[in-house]
């Protein structure tokens, strides 16, 4: 018996995998989230503001409409400590720029091309993200 | 043409991430906490992200350019530089953290409360961060 969960993943992940497809033969472009945002954001992406306005439009959304349209909600389960928070946003944003990309981009996107940066990336944000669970977690017990 | 796509692009990214439950940090720490509960979905967003993608990556190699013109992204240098991975494992830390990437952390504004929103600023900050912290290490490379 496989977990439900499993499962929506699996199909979860074939539609972000879609997504991907179609910013790549569309607009030749690779679909990394921190890409996108980051050039609205530093200013370094603006020639294609359109573009990167109406992807986060859409991902932005997209969710809103179709759980407002089923009549659903869904929980982030996201913490409430407010300096947990602002401390994972800083090292997000500063650590996706800093390496050019995030899950979506070396991630979903590298590890598809075999990119050796690609697979190197997710190598080592994998290492430290479980590294950050069990120091955070298990050893200082504040998330 | 251009705006469509990045418009389907972007909403199927967030029903993906939505279905998924990659916008629940619990489960995303679920698949980080190794010495916990540990929850495998997230190979399976991943595992499912790559066979379309794989695709898309072969058929580009067939076609002349995207759809919208222009040209493909060329195969960037495949160096493992210092950048790549020091960015990579602050990243790592931060998605540890509070369970939260770039994307699910915008697939979910517009449920994920005032948590989300202080999310996304605080990642825009830090984004504006690395701007000089790239333009140092250049300097000094």
């Amino acid at each position: 018996m496989i977990e439900q969960s499993y499962l929506y993943g699996l199909v979860g992940g074939l539609i972000i995998g879609a997504a991907g497809a179609v910013y790549l033969l569309g607009n030749g472009r690779i679909m990394g989230a921190s890409g996108v945002i980051g050039g609205l954001v530093d200013g370094s992406g603006l020639g294609e503001w359109r573009d990167r306005l109406l992807f986060i439009a859409g991902l932005v959304a997209a969710p809103w409409l179709a759980l407002s349209a089923l009549g659903l909600s869904a929980e982030t389960n996201i913490t409430s400590n407010p300096a947990v928070i602002v401390a994972a946003g800083l090292l997000v944003g500063f650590g996706s720029r800093l390496a050019n990309g995030c899950t979506s981009g070396h991630g979903v996107c590298g590890i598809s091309r075999l990119s050796l940066r690609g697979i190197a990336a997710t190598g080592f944000y994998l290492f430290a993200g479980g590294v950050s669970v069990l120091l955070f977690k298990h050893i200082l017990g504040v998330i | 043409m251009r705006g469509l796509f990045s418009l389907t692009s972007g909403s199927l990214f967030g029903l993906g991430l939505l279905i998924s439950g990659m916008v629940d940090t619990s489960r995303v720490q679920g698949w980080l906490d190794i010495f916990g509960d540990w929850d495998p979905t997230l190979a399976f967003v991943l595992g499912g992200a790559i066979i379309p993608m794989a695709i898309a990556w072969r058929l580009s190699e067939k076609r002349r350019g995207p759809v919208a013109g222009g040209s493909f992204p060329a195969r960037p240098a495949q160096r493992i530089t210092p950048d790549l991975a020091i960015g990579s494992m602050i990243f790592g830390a931060g998605w540890g953290l509070a369970g939260l990437c770039p994307g699910p952390s915008l697939a979910s504004l517009s449920f994920g409360g005032w948590e989300g929103l202080i999310f996304v600023g605080s990642m825009a900050a830090g984004m504006l961060l690395a701007v000089p912290a790239k333009r140092v290490r250049l300097a000094s490379a």
